[in-house]
């Protein structure tokens, strides 16, 4: 063996560029022996991140009323004097974004110009969607609409200091029920539309690239190569990796804890079930025993199906909601709610001289920030696997198409519910927040089964979610290995579950939680810089593609 | 006796298949057959090579390297899996199937407690695959 070294980095299937650097990937890699199981991990990053996080816990759980309220300090802090910065950076995702799919560069094919995909749009889509944001759909479909609705009818409100005490979005829409559910759709679906999935696609398409296209190792650091050069491989690189490690784990952790607390909810409204520590508990094991299942399984065998399943799901909810719903009401709600949200997006996604504080920091900037924090996570996984597809295809399917499904999601749900409330059905805004979706489906028939039918998605969400950060912290901890012994991917399953049932018996889930969406910040610079290295690395991308992709390109 | 043999292989240990290759270009001498590298490589780059494409083409060299040293017939085969860590064993009893081999030889680690809990490759192909199977401990 030997005469293949000469040869360097072969070129991907068809037409790409790769970068040719020494690091070879694994050479910082730490294999030992640990008992009876193998581990193959990232020196200094798999330790550092799991001490910090045990570190992080025992602090927190030891010094609750100090560090508390410092998280939470430092995490308000951020939103609301940093709201400018947020929302800037939210509109380059975006604009980033819709310029690539109109670009020439929209062409380049990841994993090179022959590549062929490796999932189908369904498993792929399947995937996205339940990765990245199905469990949020689940709680705030009904509940942000409403909030947004309320909010704007009741006008804005001026207090003693000269500022707005409403939590109203823009100028509100007093005592006009037409006005203010346009705007309060509008809201609700800049929150959940275009920039959320901007995000994703941003760090999603980059990690992408680098990996598929540039040779470089599945993990967040090999897409500051065009910035930092050979030093990603360095501290510069330990630092990032383990930053998104630590945002992936506490983002997971804390939602798996709150998510206890309101699926536990959810089944006492239901079934009666007592809302005690023990049943929320048993609720985070049995999430963590069948995402263990589920990673165990495999990518293709476990995580596939298990968010095909979800979809299919989801999809019998949405279909049965707006059948047995008002359907003419939804469908022309979906495109009144489409339109609105366009006229109001400029507004809306205004980064300076807003009036509207309370909403442009407090839910805004606040839900930009938790994006942010779970981009490296959901990135990732929609990295891995995406190969195959343009990156007009990509963007395509990674954000105008969620953000369809979005619009139509809060139409269904959110916008029956709030005319259900006008109409006088007051228990749906007096529900508590897990339990808004059940209420408004009690309004229909059949509501038995359409409950079930929720609470069944909301766990199952859980665990998509949690078996595809499995895997994505075991990659990134293992140099971006996605073929590590399997105990380590086990390890973390559980040590996320392990995390949230510390969290919840002892306190602490809202100040980590604070703690993962303050590192929105950091990732929200980092973020910028791989903009810069998306044009970079696509620009150095072979104009020409391959015959077989253009083929398809007709195709699409 | 036998016609074909699979040999799966790992290229990021190829140091520690001396024995395995021993057994199989022994046993393919003797029995006059022929034998088929398999590697199961990921689609993201790996230690072993950076594209798919790469995969393929390294086994291709180290089949053809295995042919001047040892004066066997063999060849390649690779096989790009999305979560090889899981769906190795699985895969290389499929892939037996599909390149009609009539014997696996392959390298394995003697048994210890943690095989209660996650099966060995070895261990799974034996006990999954129609087909004779030599482990090489």
């Amino acid at each position: 063996m030997g005469s293949e070294a000469e040869t360097g980095i072969e070129s991907p299937d068809g037409a790409a560029n790769p970068i040719d650097t020494d690091y070879e990937i694994g050479q910082d890699n730490f294999q030992t022996q640990l008992g009876p199981f193998g581990l193959d991990v990232h020196n200094p990053v798999f330790l550092i991140s799991g001490l910090s996080i045990v570190a992080f816990v025992f602090f927190t759980l030891a010094f609750q009323e100090s560090v508390g309220p410092m998280f939470n300090d430092l995490r308000v802090w951020l939103t609301s004097s940093l709201d400018w910065f947020f929302l800037s950076v939210a509109n380059v995702f975006v604009l980033l974004c819709l310029f690539l799919i109109v670009s020439p560069l929209g062409r380049v094919r990841l994993g090179g110009a022959d590549a062929i995909p490796d999932y189908s749009y369904s498993g792929w889509f399947a995937m996205l969607f339940a990765a990245g944001m199905g469990i949020g759909l689940m709680f705030y479909g009904v509940s942000e609409p409403i909030s947004h609705f309320s909010s704007s009818i009741g006008g804005t409100a001026i207090g003693e200091n000269g500022m707005r005490t409403d939590w109203a979005p823009l100028g509100a829409a007093a005592g006009d029920p037409d006005a203010a559910f346009d705007l309060g759709m509008a809201a609700t679906i800049f929150h959940w539309g275009l920039h959320p999935w901007a995000i994703y696609a941003t760090v999603a398409l980059a990690l992408a690239l680098f990996s598929f296209n540039k040779g470089l190792p599945l993990t967040m650091r090999s897409v500051f190569y065009p910035i930092f050069g050979e030093r990603v491989w360095g501290w510069t690189g330990h630092i990032i990796d383990i930053l998104a490690v630590f945002a992936t784990l506490f983002g997971l952790a804390t939602s798996l804890g709150f998510g206890a607390e309101q699926a536990n909810a959810g089944l006492d409204f239901l079934f009666g079930i007592p809302v005690t520590d023990g049943s929320k508990v048993f609720l985070i094991i049995a999430i963590t025993g069948v995402a263990l299942i589920s990673v165990l399984a495999g990518l293709d065998a476990g995580v596939k199906r298990l968010s095909e399943i979800n979809m299919v799901l989801a999809a019998i909810l949405l279909l049965f909601v707006v059948l047995v719903g008002p359907t003419m009401d939804i469908i022309k709600g979906f495109f009144t709610s489409l339109v609105a949200y366009v006229e109001y997006l400029p507004a809306l996604s205004n980064p300076i001289g807003r009036e509207d504080a309370n909403f442009s920091q407090g839910w805004t900037s606040f839900y930009w920030a938790w994006w942010i924090s779970w981009s490296p996570f959901v990135g990732m996984f929609i990295a891995r696997v995406s190969r195959g597809r343009t990156v007009r295809e990509f963007i395509t399917c990674v954000l105008i198409i969620p953000s369809l499904v979005c619009v139509l999601w809060m139409t269904a749900f959110g916008g029956t519910a709030v005319h259900m409330v006008t109409e006088g059905v007051t228990a749906i805004a007096e529900a508590g927040l897990p339990i808004k979706l059940f209420t408004m489906l009690e309004q229909l028939p059949l509501h038995e089964i359409t409950s079930f039918l929720g609470i069944v998605l909301v766990i199952v969400f859980f665990v998509t979610s949690s078996d595809s950060g499995s895997l994505v912290i075991d990659t990134i901890t293992a140099g971006g290995k996605v073929d590590a012994p399997v105990p380590q991917r086990v390890f973390w399953c559980t040590f996320e579950g392990l995390v949230a049932i510390a969290l919840l018996l002892g306190g602490g889930l809202g100040s980590l939680q604070a703690m993962a969406v303050s590192t929105g910040f950091p990732f929200a610079v980092i973020l910028l810089l791989a903009c810069y290295s998306i044009i970079q690395g696509l620009r150095s991308e072979p104009k020409s593609v391959g015959a077989g992709a253009q083929a398809s390109d007709n195709k699409d | 006796m036998y016609q074909k043999m699979l040999v799966p292989v790992d290229l990021a240990h190829v140091d520690k298949l001396e024995k395995t290759i021993q057994t199989a270009v022994d046993l393919a001498l003797h029995y006059k057959a022929e034998i088929c590298f398999l590697g199961v490589g990921t689609n993201t780059p790996s230690e072993v090579a950076h594209t798919p494409k790469e995969f393929e083409q390294k086994l291709a060299e180290f089949a053809k390297d295995c042919r001047a040293r040892f004066g066997v017939v063999a060849m390649a085969s690779a096989h790009i899996s999305h979560d090889p860590a899981i769906d190795l064993s699985k895969a290389i009893v499929a892939q037996a199937d599909e390149l009609s081999a009539d014997l696996i030889v392959m390298a394995t680690h003697v048994p210890g407690i943690a095989d209660h809990v996650f099966a060995s490759h070895g261990g799974y192909v034996a006990s999954h695959s129609d087909l004779s199977v030599f482990l090489v401990r």
